[in-house]
C-alpha cells in the first residue's frame, strides 16, 4: 500500500535542505548568535541560485552564487549583532524580511507577469535506483558537509574557538581569541551552508523559482537546532524525522484508506511532530553560554 | 614615595625588573581610577599590590594584560617599551593572568580550556596538548584531570586550571586578581605553595589583595595603592602591618566590631579597636526567627536547602559563613519571602511565614536587605519613593500618595543615616555605599523586631562599612535578631555572637563566636569535618 522505498527516497530529497540549514543554524548558535536570518537567507539562497543558473544555465554557477549569497547575508548579521550590538531577534527578523523582500522584486522586475523559466536543474546521481537515486548535493550533505561540520567543532581549533566564544566570550577574549572575528567567521560559513539548502529548493527540486519557496523551513530548522542541542547529527536526525513525516503524509494523501482526513490536518501533521519532539525534549535544555548576548569588552 | 626600582627585593633573586609600568593613567568619564602609576616586577619576586576596593587594583592588572586601554603612560617588557593592546600581545610577551571572574570555558575540558589561547584554526592535536597539560600540572606540583570538564571542577581546582593556562603559554610573569577571594582557607594555602614553586622556577608574580595577613605571610615586596596612585613600595619584611593598614585606608583606624570580640583571631583584626557604639552581649533572651527543618527544591534532584534548622534569639547577631553557592542565597530568599519551601517551618516571632510573599514577611517584623542592592531598588525612581515602597499604604491621602509626609521621611532618614542625596535624587544614580544605606534605612526605620542582612558590606569603603556595621550592632542593642549572611570572615567574626556554616545546603556546624577561628571555620566551609 505504502512504498517504503519511495517513502525513504522522498524522504532524504525533503530532508536535504533543512540538513543544510541546520547544519549553518548549529554553527552561528554555538558562536553565541540565534540567526533569525536564516529564512530569509536559504529564500535569497533559493532565487539567487534560480537566477544565475538561469541566465548562465550551469546549475553549479547558480550554487556558487548562493554560497556568496549566503557569506554576504551571515556577514550582515554580523554587522548588525556582532558590530553594532543590536538585539538578535530584531536583527535576524530584519535581515529575513528584507532578503526575502529584494527576492521578491527581484524576481518580479525580471520574471514579472511572464511564463515560469525552468532552468536546466541537477540531474538524480544513480537515478534507476530506489533510494539510492539521489541529487549530488544530498550526498555531499551527508557525506561531506555534516562530517566535516562535526569535526570542525570537535577537533580543530576554529572549532573550539567557535565553541568558547559562544559559551564564554571573555574567556575567549583573554585567550587571544578575537570574538568578533571568530563570530563574524560562523555566521558567513553558516550563511553559505542556509544559502546552499534554499538554492537546492530551485536547482534541483523544483527547477524553477515560485513565491514562497522556502515555505518556513527555516523556522523549523530553529526548533531542529534546539530538539538536537546545538549538535550537528542529532539535526540531521530530527530533519529525516520532519521529512519523514512530511514524505509519509504526501503518500497518505494518496492512499484510499486516509482519503477522510482533511489535507489540511495532514500537512500540518510534520509541523506537529516538530512540536511534539520539541515538547518532549525541551527539559533540562543548556543553552550555549553566551547565546543571544552580544560581547563588549569590560 | 614611590621610588618603585630601588627598592631592594628578596635575597637570592635577581633584582632585574622584568615588567615595568610607567606613569599609567586611566579614568572613566571624571573618575580617575589610574592616576600616573610606576610599578616595577623582579624576577622571581611575589609582588603585592595592595589596596582598598576602588583603589584602581584590577584596572592597573587589566591593563598590563591587554584587556583595558590606558589613557596614557608606558609598558616596559625586558627594558624594551611595548604595546600590551590585546590579551594576545600579553601573552606574547609572556605575560598571564588570572582574572577574578575564571575565563574559563565551562563545557570544555581542562585540556581544550588550556590550548585555547594557542590553537590556530586546523586540527587541534589533542593527544599533545593533553600530554604538556599534565607536564605543566607536574611543574608545580598540583593534581588535575586533562580530560575533566571544567564546569564540573571546584573553585580551587579551577583556579588551578587558570594558572595551568599560563605555564602552558611559558609565561615570566603570573598576575593573579584577588586569587583568594574566592577560596576557602585550604585552597589559600595549596595556592600559595603553588606560587612560591612557580618563583622558584623564576616566574614573577603580581598579585593583588586587600587582605593584609596574606599579603604579609606570601610577598617579597609590596605595593599600596591608594585612590589610583602609588603610596608606597616596600619589602615586605620590613611593613608592619599596622603601618600597611594605614597607608591603604589612609587613616588609622579601621572596623567596628562586638565589643567582646576575639581580638586574635585574625592578624587584621587586631588592628581594631573595639568602639564605643557597640553594647554588652544581653542575656538569652526570646527566638524571634526560628526556621525548623525548612528544605528548598533545586534543578534536578538536589536540594538547594536541605533540613535547616536554626533560630536567632532577641538582641543576638547569627553569623552565617559559607563558600558562596552552598544555599546562602536560597535562605535569604526563602526568609525574604522570594522562595517557598518545600518542608519546614519559618516563624518571626510566632507568626507562621512559611511560603508567604514578601508583604506578609515584612508585616510579621522581618526586615530584609538582600544581597543585589540594585534587585532591591527601583533605580530610576527617587531616593524618597524607594524609601516608602515597601510600605506605601503609611503614606496614603486617600487613593494618592501623600507627597509633604513623604518628603518629610525622606528628609528625616536622610539626616539620620547621613546618606549622601536629595530625595528626588534617582536611586540608580547613588553610589554603592549610598544606595546601601537607603536600604538600611528603608528596612530599619520601621523598626523591624528580626532583620535578615546578606553581604551587607560587599563593595563598600571602608566608611561605609563601618557605618553599616555600627547600624546593625545597634539594632542588636536595641534587641533585634539579626541574622548575618556574609562571605567575609572578618565581617563574620567581629559581629556575630554566633556562627553557623553552610555547606551544600545544609548547616554543617555551629561555632561559639569565642572558638570561631579561620582554620576551624575553613574546614567546615569546605566540607571536611563538623
Amino acid at each position: 500500500m505504502i512504498d517504503i522505498l519511495a517513502l525513504i527516497g522522498a524522504m532524504l530529497v525533503a530532508a536535504t535542505p533543512l540538513i543544510y540549514a541546520a547544519t549553518g543554524e548549529v554553527l552561528t548558535e554555538r558562536a553565541g548568535i540565534l540567526n533569525l536570518g536564516i529564512e530569509g537567507t536559504m529564500y535569497a539562497g533559493a532565487f539567487s541560485g534560480f537566477l544565475v543558473a538561469a541566465k548562465t544555465g550551469s546549475p553549479w554557477l547558480g550554487l556558487a552564487a548562493a554560497l556568496v549569497l549566503g557569506v554576504v547575508a551571515g556577514a550582515l548579521m554580523g554587522l548588525l549583532v556582532v558590530t553594532l550590538g543590536v538585539n538578535q531577534h530584531v536583527a535576524g527578523i530584519g535581515t529575513t524580511l528584507l532578503l526575502i523582500g529584494a527576492s521578491e522584486f527581484t524576481n518580479r522586475l525580471l520574471y514579472g507577469g511572464g511564463a515560469l523559466v525552468q532552468i536546466d536543474k541537477f540531474g538524480l546521481l544513480f537515478p534507476d535506483v530506489p533510494v539510492l537515486g539521489q541529487y549530488v548535493l544530498t550526498y555531499v550533505a551527508l557525506i561531506v558537509v555534516v562530517p566535516f561540520v562535526w569535526w570542525l567543532l570537535r577537533a580543530t581549533g576554529f572549532g573550539l574557538r567557535v565553541r568558547a566564544v559562544g559559551e564564554n566570550p571573555e574567556a575567549a577574549d583573554a585567550a587571544g581569541i578575537s570574538v568578533a572575528r571568530t563570530r563574524y567567521a560562523a555566521l558567513m560559513g553558516g550563511g553559505a551552508l542556509m544559502a546552499a539548502g534554499g538554492a537546492f529548493l530551485t536547482l534541483a527540486v523544483v527547477g524553477t523559482f515560485t513565491l514562497n519557496i522556502s515555505n518556513g523551513r527555516g523556522w523549523v530548522c530553529i526548533a531542529l537546532v534546539i530538539f538536537a542541542r546545538w549538535r550537528v547529527w542529532p539535526a540531521v536526525l530530527g530533519a529525516l524525522l520532519f521529512a519523514g513525516v512530511d514524505a509519509l503524509q504526501l503518500q497518505l494523501v494518496i492512499t484510499p484508506a486516509f482519503s477522510g482526513i482533511p489535507r489540511e490536518l495532514m500537512l500540518a501533521l510534520p509541523y506537529l511532530v516538530v512540536i511534539a519532539a520539541l515538547a518532549a525534549s525541551g527539559r533540562g535544555l543548556v543553552y550555549p553560554g553566551a547565546y543571544l548576548k552580544p560581547y563588549r569588552r569590560a | 614615595m614611590s621610588s618603585v626600582s630601588s627598592a631592594p627585593s628578596a635575597p637570592g633573586t635577581a633584582a632585574r625588573p622584568v615588567v615595568e609600568l610607567r606613569d599609567i593613567r586611566k579614568s572613566y568619564g571624571d573618575l580617575l581610577v589610574n592616576d600616573g602609576v610606576d610599578l616595577s616586577l623582579e624576577e622571581g619576586e611575589v609582588h603585592a599590590v595592595l589596596g582598598e576596593n576602588g583603589a584602581g587594583k584590577t584596572t592597573l592588572m587589566r591593563i598590563l594584560y591587554g584587556l583595558t586601554r590606558p589613557d596614557s603612560g608606558e609598558i616596559r617588557v625586558a627594558g624594551e617599551p611595548v604595546t600590551i593592546a590585546t590579551p594576545k600581545d600579553a601573552i606574547a610577551h609572556g605575560i598571564g593572568m588570572v582574572t577574578q571572574h575564571f575565563a574559563l570555558v565551562k563545557p570544555m575540558t581542562v585540556t581544550e580550556n588550556v590550548v585555547l589561547s594557542e590553537i590556530g584554526l586546523g586540527r587541534v592535536n589533542l593527544a599533545t596538548a593533553r600530554r604538556k597539560v599534565l607536564e605543566a600540572a607536574d611543574r608545580i606540583g598540583v593534581a588535575v584531570d586533562p580530560d575533566a570538564r571544567v564546569g564540573s571542577l571546584s573553585i580551587g581546582e579551577q583556579q588551578r586550571v587558570e594558572i595551568l593556562k599560563a605555564l602552558y603559554n611559558d609565561c615570566r610573569v603570573l598576575i593573579l586578581d584577588e586569587p583568594t577571594a574566592v577560596l576557602v582557607p585550604q585552597d589559600v594555602d595549596a595556592l600559595f605553595a603553588t606560587v612560591h614553586r612557580l618563583t622558584e622556577q623564576g616566574m614573577a608574580v603580581l598579585f593583588i589583595s586587600h587582605k593584609l595577613h596574606e599579603v604579609s605571610a606570601n610577598s617579597t615586596r609590596v605595593s599600596v595603592l591608594r585612590r589610583g596612585r602609588i603610596v608606597e613600595t616596600m619589602p615586605t619584611g620590613n611593613a608592619d602591618p599596622r603601618a600597611l593598614a594605614e597607608l591603604m585606608v589612609g587613616r588609622p583606624t579601621l572596623g567596628v566590631r562586638r565589643a567582646d570580640a576575639p581580638v586574635a583571631a585574625d592578624p587584621e583584626l587586631a588592628l581594631a579597636e573595639p568602639t564605643g557604639t557597640t553594647s554588652e552581649p544581653p542575656p538569652a533572651k526570646d527566638v524571634v526567627l526560628q526556621l525548623e527543618e525548612v528544605s528548598l527544591g533545586g534543578s534536578g534532584t538536589r536540594l538547594t536547602l536541605d533540613g535547616v534548622s536554626l533560630s536567632v534569639r532577641s538582641g543576638e547577631i547569627v553569623g552565617v559563613a559559607g563558600v558562596s553557592g552552598n544555599g546562602q542565597r536560597e535562605l535569604v530568599d526563602v526568609l525574604c519571602g522570594m522562595a517557598a519551601p518545600i518542608a519546614g517551618r519559618v516563624t518571626v516571632g510566632g507568626t507562621d511565614i512559611t511560603g508567604r510573599g514578601p508583604r506578609d514577611v515584612m508585616n510579621a517584623g522581618l526586615g530584609r536587605i538582600p544581597e543585589d542592592r540594585h534587585g532591591s531598588v527601583v533605580g530610576e525612581l527617587s531616593v524618597e519613593h524607594n524609601l516608602v515602597i515597601e510600605d506605601l499604604d503609611s503614606y496614603r491621602r486617600g487613593p494618592f500618595l501623600d507627597r509633604r509626609r513623604v518628603r518629610a521621611h525622606a528628609e528625616a532618614l536622610i539626616e539620620r543615616f547621613s546618606i549622601k542625596a536629595k530625595p528626588t535624587d534617582p536611586i540608580g544614580s547613588l553610589s554603592g555605599g549610598n544606595m546601601q544605606k537607603v536600604l538600611l534605612a528603608r528596612v530599619l526605620s520601621r523598626d523591624p523586631r528580626a532583620v535578615v542582612v546578606a553581604q551587607p558590606s560587599r563593595g563598600l569603603d571602608v566608611g561605609a562599612t563601618e557605618f553599616v556595621h555600627r547600624e546593625l550592632l545597634d539594632r542588636r542593642a536595641a534587641g533585634a535578631a539579626v541574622l548575618l549572611v556574609s562571605e567575609d570572615l572578618e565581617e563574620l567574626l567581629a559581629l556575630a555572637d554566633r556562627l553557623v556554616v553552610m555547606f551544600e545546603g545544609r548547616i554543617v556546624g555551629e561555632v561559639p563566636i569565642a572558638e570561631a577561628t579561620p582554620a576551624r571555620l575553613g574546614l567546615l566551609m569546605a566540607g571536611e569535618a563538623a
